[in-house]
């Protein structure tokens, strides 16, 4: 597994989601946001947290423009994985590559906190070392993060089953209660259609070693390792 | 040739900024203030001195990056 990690100007994430890939096994390369092409050979692109651009016009808009970006395109088309992380997942709704759009949390705070979401389900590239309706515990640090998307998308992506993680709380029940953003659904996570992309908003990375109590996050990386 | 670009959000698009601001606005005790939502205005300096052309130079602007049409409306004004 060849992972290539994008910067863009204003990313903040990407070392930690390099160490967590590497953790898993994968091999760690960076690329550039005014890069034409991926690195040769890359199996995932990953579009790391952040404020890319000082979150400007809106989060993830000038980021999805970027000349990468079409390289980005062009792997997810021919079957290749790709993973946005909170600003990553912004980016790619902004590109088009998954529908939606994340909006200014609900009640205006940023949150910054341990969250815990349901694993919706576990025959993916990203998530088959978790199981369905498993609980993990891991992180959010987002002031936009309210999944909106029009009733027909969200018809679609419950109905095809691309939704990967709801927000819960710790004894797994998914309720607005537990919902820290007002996601549409709950959603903090969806995949395309051909489960190829997946965007999350919640911090997988942050939680893969006890000594920043977690690792919960490892399952994720460590079946993109695999993949 | 001047212009100006404004974006709204959709209908039936939660604001929550918007409603903040409409908070803010009642705890300061104005009256008579319904709703409130919230916007952008881009001024924009258009090399043509075309009109058609300038006003399909500032689609292609707010289709591509000015707005995100999931969720937000745009409207283009040309200066007379």
């Amino acid at each position: 597994m060849k992972a290539a990690v994008i910067t863009f100007p204003g990313s903040n994430r990407d070392g930690d989601v390099a160490r967590a890939l590497r953790q898993a096994g994968a091999t760690v390369v960076s690329a550039w946001h005014a890069d034409h092409d991926l690195p040769a050979g890359t199996d995932l692109a990953v579009l790391p947290g952040g404020f890319s651009y000082g979150d400007y016009l809106r989060c993830g808009a000038i980021a999805s423009r970027a000349p990468i970006m079409d390289a980005v395109r062009a792997h997810a088309a021919r079957g290749g994985l790709v993973l946005g992380i909170c600003n990553g997942f912004q980016i790619l709704c902004e590109s088009g590559l998954l529908p939606g759009v994340l909006m200014r949390n609900a009640d205006l705070h940023f949150i910054c906190r341990r969250q815990h979401l349901k694993v919706a389900r576990a025959d993916t590239a990203f998530t088959n070392r978790y199981h369905v309706g498993q609980v993990i515990d891991v992180c959010i640090a987002h002031g936009e993060g309210n999944y909106v998307c029009d009733e027909a998308t969200l018809h679609e992506l419950e109905s095809e089953g691309r939704v990967a993680f709801r927000y819960c709380d710790a004894a797994g029940n998914v309720s607005r209660a537990a919902n820290p953003n007002g996601s549409l659904n709950d959603i903090a996570g969806v995949f395309s259609e051909d489960l190829n992309v997946l965007g999350m908003m919640p911090h997988p990375e942050n939680l893969i070693d006890e000594l920043v109590g977690g690792t919960d996050g490892r399952g994720l990386f460590e079946s993109l390792a695999a993949a | 040739m001047k212009a100006r670009v404004t974006v709204t959000l959709k209908q039936g698009v939660l604001d929550p900024q918007g409603k903040a601001i409409e908070g803010g606005l009642k705890s300061l005790g104005i009256e008579g203030i319904g709703a409130v939502r919230q916007g952008k205005v881009f001024d924009i300096e258009v090399e043509s001195a075309d009109k058609a052309k300038a006003e399909s130079v500032l689609r292609d602007a707010c289709e591509r990056l000015l707005a995100n049409t999931v969720i937000e409306n745009y409207r283009i004004e040309l200066a007379e």
